[in-house]
């Protein structure tokens, strides 16, 4: 972590240490970035040379890359860089007027470096602390629970130049507020119980393959079944992806081990972007041994012998905790050469953290990041299956994902299918914020209602609920009684309420600001289509929109929908066009009834001129010319 | 060229290779989809999604499809050429373009685009950015207000001539190109006017100086034919001649 130091460090000394200790591997350009800009507060240009020159990549790559992510900088921010939680749920817990607040007595322009070098305020995507929001980061520490009080607590020790590591550490708990547990949440199982009982699956039983395969790898441990026993039971558990797009685990898993390749991956996506959700940061931070255990099944069920934990730049915090976690497994013999005895079982993991962007989200952008390049998500065909990591055949789970994974290990998969529906098996965690009683996580196997979940967290007079972030869909009370499955309301865990007091328009808004802000940029459509949206919300929020620029609307979504290069492109719309259907008077309050008005207000543009003049008689104003 | 595989664009059938994809495959075979990031030397991009098609219904950037027997592409409809006109007119947006005052006037493919769909305005507010020209090498100018993003000059300093003289910097709206230098100038860069990179620029950011009117307007590549007709000729015909040429 940073500290607030004002000595000026020996560039070219810090790059080469954290370059050495990436092993001169230019697929980890990003780490060593991430690690001089946490030392420094910015990456001068000098030290991209000495990277660049390092790593032995071209300068004009290294600047592309620090250019990227969000949380890198090449000009210099305040030592204390305060930065608030943006999302939707900690604008309606009051972190605009917090912002505004400490802005003032801090005396900084927001989004600018106080004169003295001292402190930057500034906004940044949802930081996953909206159970307890409103959220900030300092210096990549998490704050929750911000009040006015904590501002002004905060501002005294940054005035005060306190080193962070001397704040009071109550500031910077952060709690679980797990409110219901089920399966996964209530596991009781202990480190490693998931590798042991998948090792043991595999000597069960008779394999055909046996006699023609080499090694466990490809399926031969003593003549019995090997890996194939616990990838046949993730298989029959039908698991399908926790991250959104649901595909199932086990064709994927299965598909990866037929791929042909030199080495095989397993990366595990913690780059839980997106907003309202915040299942994986309880996850990681309060069962990391499982999520370990289920890439570890992972990698024996698919043959792999490295894997990844790709964890979003916002949960850096939680990285010293994990790698204690992974040495901890190593002297465990969980991690490493033939692990829990097994011969040939080799696996270990490294974590890579991210640095401030959501389409990272993406797996094919994920794994692009991870290789120390922007991440802009690939062109697929191929996927990474085949062709992922180093363009070796990869898995990419979500954490919930690998966690279920170990669960379905251990206890088998008709015991997990037995949870759930029909077509959606096991249990699903979700993130509940915003207008309720009792925010946090609440598991339950799906199929639960709306209505329950609702009903549970102590929501009352509601009127939308977001189900799976932005990206997904936005309900109102005519939806109540539907399901969260994947043949019904599919959801990565996010679930915002928003009661009766609240203006869906402006929840629209804040969406479509976050993808603009968050889109990579690669394509024509989502990199000008999504700023283009934001203008027409922005025409329509000035009180200068017409029915031209609904239907202006409608037509940028078909744009997206048809040409977007990725899934941010393509939901970039849908919290406008789901609220418009649904609430369309907030809409069309706000709208002239004219056909069409142009953007631009001629008379207030002569405002300045009137204001300079020192006239405002009517003459002055544009509607009285004749 | 019957025992090639085949598939069918707007109804007809287009023969291909294995390993082309579709808009190689159509190019090859005398059949235009309009396309703005893609160039026949280089491997297919898909950022600019100009060449956007329906292969079996689904939408898609035909330049990194692979092609395959028997799908069934549409092209040439007014869905899709209403989506292209849209993109286009998004790039006259969001960059700073003006065609009168531009020396690659009737060599420039985003404006042959504009004409060959029929962009009439930009449609969209423009965005006006604010991006400075850098003038710095002797021998040739950076005018980057008018570039679409294309990556073409990126891929060919890097794959062509090993230099890797440019690059993508920023994200989202804020994505720009860069140079590779520690000064950021073109100057202080290895780039040389023979470089594939300041050939291949599609529109007039990377200029030649003193050169810009040597052939006057008029006389230029896409004054005399439409770029649907001047693309086919620039694509790579398989020996036999399949297609119609």
């Amino acid at each position: 972590m940073t500290q607030a130091t004002q000595q000026v460090p020996n560039v070219e000394a810090l790059v080469r240490k954290s370059v050495a200790r990436w092993r001169h591997d230019p697929t980890r350009l990003l780490q060593v970035l991430r690690e001089i800009q946490e030392a420094l507060n910015y990456i001068p240009t000098g030290a991209l040379t000495i990277v660049a020159r390092l790593l032995r990549l071209p300068l004009s790559r290294v600047k592309g890359v620090a250019g990227f992510y969000s949380f890198l900088s090449t000009e210099p921010w305040g030592r204390y860089r305060v930065l608030f939680s943006d999302n939707v749920t900690d604008r309606m817990q009051g972190s605009e007027r917090l912002l505004a607040e400490m802005s003032h007595r801090l005396w900084v322009e927001p989004g600018k470096v106080s004169e003295d070098g001292l402190v930057s305020v500034a906004t940044t995507s949802c930081t996953g602390l909206c159970d307890q929001g409103p959220g900030m980061l300092v210096n990549g520490r998490p704050i929750g629970r911000l009040t006015s009080e904590r501002v002004e607590e905060i501002c005294g020790l940054i005035l005060r130049s306190v080193p962070l590591d001397d704040w009071p550490a109550g500031l910077f708990l952060v709690e679980d507020n797990v409110h219901r547990a089920d399966a996964l949440l209530g596991h009781g199982l202990e480190p490693g119980d998931a590798i042991r009982a998948a090792l043991h699956r595999g000597t069960q039983g008779h394999s055909e393959h046996a006699a023609n395969e080499r090694s466990w790898r490809e399926g031969y441990v003593g003549a019995a079944l090997g890996p194939l026993a616990v990838l046949e039971e993730v298989k029959r558990s039908s698991l399908r992806g926790r991250g959104g797009a649901g595909f199932t685990t086990g064709i994927k898993w299965e598909a990866c081990r037929h791929s042909t390749g030199n080495e095989r991956y397993v990366i595990c996506n913690a780059d839980e972007g997106e907003p309202g959700t915040f299942k994986d940061r309880v996850l990681l931070a309060s069962h990391a041994d499982l999520l370990f255990d289920g890439m570890t099944v992972a990698a024996y069920a698919v043959g792999a012998g490295q894997g990844f934990v790709y964890l979003r730049g916002e949960y850096r915090y939680l990285l010293d905790r994990l790698n204690e976690v992974l040495e901890r497994r190593r002297a465990a013999n969980l991690l490493g050469a033939a692990i829990c005895g097994q011969p040939g079982f080799d696996f270990d993991i490294e974590i890579h953290v991210g640095a401030g962007s959501y389409v990272c989200g993406e797996e094919s952008a994920l794994i692009e990041s991870l290789e120390g390049k922007r991440g802009v998500p690939r062109n697929r065909p191929p996927f990474p299956v085949t062709r992922g990591y180093l363009q070796q055949p990869t898995i990419v789970n979500n954490v919930e994902t690998l966690c279920a994974a170990a669960l379905v290990a251990v206890h088998g998969g008709d015991w997990y299918r037995s949870i759930g529906t029909l077509k959606s098996s096991g249990t699903k965690i979700l993130s509940v914020s915003g207008d309720c009683v009792r925010p946090g996580l609440y598991e339950y196997p799906f199929g639960v209602r709306l209505r329950q979940v609702l009903e549970d967290c102590g929501a009352s007079h509601v009127q939308a609920v977001q189900v799976s972030g932005p990206s997904g869909t936005c309900v109102d009370q005519d939806d109540f009684d539907r399901r969260i499955a994947f043949e019904d309301l599919p959801t990565a865990g996010a679930f915002t309420v928003f009661d009766s007091s609240r203006d869906m328009f402006e929840v629209a808004h804040a969406y479509t600001q976050f993808f603009a802000h968050e889109s990579c940029g690669f394509c024509t459509p989502c990199r000008a289509g999504t700023s283009m949206l934001m203008h027409s919300m922005d025409k329509i929020r000035d009180g200068s929109g017409t029915l031209h620029d609904l239907r202006e609307i409608a037509r940028l979504n078909r744009v997206l929908l048809m040409s977007a290069h990725c899934g941010l492109g393509h939901t970039a719309c849908n919290p406008i066009l789901d609220t418009m259907k649904r609430f369309r008077p907030m809409y069309e309050r706000r709208l002239r009834s004219r056909d069409f008005a142009p953007a631009f207000d001629l008379d207030a543009a002569l405002g300045r001129a009137r204001q300079m003049t020192g006239r405002d008689d009517p003459g002055a104003h544009l509607e009285n010319l004749p | 060229m019957s025992d090639r595989p085949t598939f069918l664009l707007d109804g007809e059938e287009v023969p291909f290779t294995p390993g082309q994809t579709v808009l190689q495959a159509a190019l090859a075979a005398g059949r235009y989809i309009p396309h703005l990031c893609y160039h026949p030397e280089f491997t297919p991009h898909g950022s600019c999604k100009v060449c956007t098609a329906k292969v079996n219904g689904r939408t898609v950037a035909s330049c990194t499809t692979p092609a395959e027997s028997a799908i069934e592409v549409d092209s040439n409809t007014q869905e899709l050429n209403d989506l292209r006109r849209t993109l286009v007119q998004m790039l006259f947006a969001e960059g700073n373009h003006f065609c009168p005052s531009c020396e690659k006037s009737g060599n420039c493919v985003l404006q042959a685009l504009g004409y060959d769909l029929g962009v009439m305005t930009a449609g969209f507010r423009h965005l006006y950015p604010d991006r400075p020209v850098d003038a710095s090498h002797p021998e040739l100018l950076l005018d980057f207000n008018r570039c679409v993003l294309c990556e073409l000059c990126v891929r060919a300093s890097r794959d062509v001539d090993g230099k890797s003289v440019f690059a993508l910097s920023g994200r989202g709206l804020t994505k720009h190109l860069i140079v590779n230098s520690e000064s950021g100038r073109l100057a202080d860069t290895d780039v040389s006017v023979t470089d594939k990179a300041v050939e291949v620029c599609p529109v007039g950011v990377i200029l030649r100086k003193r050169v810009g009117f040597a052939k006057p307007i008029g006389q230029r590549r896409y004054d005399k034919r439409p770029i649907s007709a001047q693309a086919l000729d620039d694509a790579p015909r398989p020996p036999d001649g399949g297609g119609h040429a």
